[in-house]
């Protein structure tokens, strides 16, 4: 069976600098990973350099999602072929209304995958729904997207989007930086209904925390550009008791 | 005694010189009044000839240069151009009252001036003149000292427009559009307005000009406006050109005590487009908000000078222009405020603001201040800038092509202005006007 997420041997470069060195993982439909590693580790960059943001260069070898070659794809290509990308720090977006947004890039998958739009009332409805769940205030969706919220509401309609546009794999990025503990509860909430044979999810943190709410299959550890040890979710408690010196020398 | 030194005459561009023959041979006809204030502002203007760019305030917008030849003066139009003017798009789904002008000439059977408001009066410009009304005589030309050769040659040529007075007291809550359609011939439209809200009154406006054709035409239109005290008026000015359209309009108001205006001049499309406006604030605490938005793109041109003088105390100006520029696109923005001796507690702001989409495209922002009351509050700014790619990838990365995200994000820079729009049915329809503009991208 073909996997839901390849990555095979890849080197990756911003502005020059190498950050990938040698990346290996490979994540099934139904598994939930962590990735774990120190500041710097190029754990943000092995996200971007999934989602494609531009300035982030594959220099040698591959990224597979469900055996696609990721490099041979825009970043809403991407999207619609199912990666989903949640922003350790999301951005505002000043002007545009929420429900358009939301509107404009589910329509946009579905238009891409040959699916039929989702209609507006039915997207309403829909949007409501996951509110409830994540325990947001409808009115904060009539805003432009983002804009005034609070790093912890931020989060939240992250993990909305996630909900409602149900992707293959969804890839957090520090989503546990910056919220408190009743939002990172509901954040993990939503994650954890997202969990199913068809999806995976990679959980990318600093701290052991996060996983004590979104329990992985498998937990990673990496270190200067690439997975150093691989492990289950008891490598995360020991991480959490080690901490991540012996990986930085080892990769020194 | 010494010889007074003697300037040689200049020799007149074609364009100049066919304007006086036109001038000489078909504009003699009118009531008295109307013939005098034609040949003293003809004379005004010949004394100046075309603006070029050592006039300060067309420095950006070389008309003696860029206007080779004057198109003759429009003929009525035919049944087919009044036909195709059934189809005028622009705002066509707002509730309003429709004044109609094909080709330059009011057009009754395509106009609404049926059951109006009480205290509501809507008359063409021709008729006026043509009888002589001495409301319209009286004020025509006349409510604001405007020396600009564009204007002084409208004056001279005006041929077609309305004059519409609000009676004191009187809201009119049903838009007035004028729509100004251009016909399939190459032509010269002079189109005047005046409009007085008297004390009190309330009223919008809307000013659209459409030409659905390739050919050369232009419009040089005028609106004059009276505010009385207390009175308000919103105007939209929406031109929407064909794309050889040159069209230069002039904007006079008047503001009298506790008046408000809020204008807005939004331009679509066109070759080039001018608009200036003279905005005379002598009532205290008269309240003026002007705004502006281009949407360019190939090689239109588009320019908004705007000279606000305050002459009285605790008025306010408000002006917020936004272009998005496009391909080789240029946009102009001058905006001079002058604040008299006396007018103290003045609150005047300026702000142009710039989203180039093409490294080709160009602004130019000229802000004056020139204050003689010491205690005011005066202040402008303008930028320059383009999409910021963080928010263009995180639209991508939720599935939004690069073409929509960049549409989301223009829309959004140019929703500031709309939003402004008091009117909800109109501001809608300028949203999908801007939506619609923006989709035709290349």
């Amino acid at each position: 069976m073909t996997a839901l997420l390849e990555i095979r041997d890849l080197k990756a470069e911003i502005a020059g600098k190498q950050i990938l060195n040698g990346y290996d993982l490979t994540v099934n439909a139904g598994e939930v990973h962590a990735i774990m590693g120190p500041n710097g580790s190029g754990k943000s960059t092995l996200s971007y350099v999934l989602s494609g943001r531009p300035g982030y260069k594959i220099t040698e070898g591959q990224a597979l999602l469900a055996g696609a070659d990721l490099s041979q794809m825009s970043v809403d290509e991407r999207a619609a072929a199912g990666l989903f990308l949640a922003f350790q720090y999301p951005l505002e977006v000043p002007g545009v209304a929420t429900m358009t947004f939301l509107r404009a890039a589910l329509n946009a998958q579905r238009k891409k995958r040959g699916e039929e739009e989702m209609s507006s009332p039915d997207l309403i409805k829909r949007v409501k729904e996951l509110a409830k769940i994540l325990d947001m205030d409808m009115e904060m969706l009539r805003r432009p997207v983002n804009v005034g919220f609070s790093g912890g509401e931020k989060k939240r309609a992250e993990t909305l989007q996630m909900m409602l546009l149900e992707p293959k794999l969804c890839i957090l990025d520090e989503t546990d930086s910056g919220l408190d503990i009743d939002a990172l509860k509901v954040v993990s909430y939503g994650v954890n209904q997202l969990r199913s044979k068809d999806r995976g999810i990679v959980v990318i943190t600093h701290y052991q925390r996060l996983l004590d709410y979104i329990t992985p299959d498998v937990v990673h550890v990496q270190s200067a550009g690439r997975i150093v040890r691989t492990g289950g979710k008891e490598l995360a408690l020991e991480l959490e008791e080690t901490g991540y010196a012996r990986y930085q020398s080892e990769a020194a | 005694m010494d010889k007074a030194p003697v300037t040689p005459a200049r020799k007149l561009t074609d364009a100049e010189a066919r304007l006086a023959e036109i001038f000489a041979t078909q504009l003699s006809a009118g009531a008295p009044q109307t013939a005098k204030l034609r040949a003293a502002a003809f004379d005004a203007f010949s004394k100046r000839g075309l603006p070029n760019r050592r006039d300060e305030a067309w420095r950006y917008t070389d008309l003696r240069a860029l206007l080779r030849d004057v198109k003759p003066l429009a003929a009525p139009p035919d049944e087919s151009a009044k036909q195709s003017a059934r189809n005028a798009a622009v705002l066509a789904d707002v509730t309003a009252r429709r004044v109609v002008f094909v080709g330059g000439y009011f057009v009754p059977e395509l106009s609404d001036l049926s059951d109006l408001e009480k205290g509501l009066s809507v008359m063409s410009l021709s008729e006026a003149l043509a009888k002589g009304d001495a409301a319209t005589t009286a004020q025509i030309g006349n409510v604001g000292e405007v020396d600009d050769p564009a204007f002084a040659l409208n004056t001279a040529f005006m041929g077609e427009g309305v004059v519409i007075r609000v009676g004191a007291g009187v809201c009119v809550d049903r838009p007035i559009q004028l729509v100004f359609v251009a016909s399939a011939q190459p032509a010269t439209y002079f189109l005047r307005s005046l409009v007085i809200v008297e004390k009190g009154a309330r009223a919008t406006l809307i000013e659209s000009f459409e030409g659905d054709t390739t050919q050369e035409y232009h419009v040089n239109a005028a609106t004059e406006v009276v505010l009385e005290e207390v009175a308000s008026l919103e105007r939209l000015k929406i031109s929407r050109e064909g794309a050889a359209a040159m069209h230069v309009s002039t904007f006079v108001a008047a503001l009298a005590a506790d008046a408000q205006l809020s204008d807005f001049g939004f331009n679509l499309g066109g070759a080039l487009l001018r608009n200036q406006s003279f905005i005379n604030i002598s009532g205290q605490r008269a309240h003026a908000a002007l705004r502006g938005a281009n949407i360019l793109k190939g090689k239109e041109h588009a320019d908004a000078t705007l000279f606000l003088d305050h002459a009285a105390e605790r008025s306010e100006s408000k002006a917020l222009f936004k272009s998005v520029l496009d391909d080789t696109s240029q946009a102009v923005f001058q905006g001079k405020i002058l604040v008299r001796p006396g007018a103290q507690k003045t609150d005047a702001r300026m702000m142009a603001r710039t989203l180039l989409l093409s490294e080709g495209a160009q602004a130019n922002c000229k802000p004056e201040l020139e204050i003689f009351a010491d205690d005011v509050q005066c202040a402008h700014g303008s930028t320059v800038g383009a999409l910021d790619e963080n928010l263009i990838f995180y639209l991508m990365a939720r599935g939004i092509p690069q073409a929509e995200a960049e549409a989301l994000l223009t829309e959004a820079f140019v929703g500031e202005v709309i939003d402004a729009v008091e009117n909800r049915s109109v501001r809608e329809a300028l949203t999908t006007l801007v939506s619609e503009r923006l989709r035709t991208r290349q």
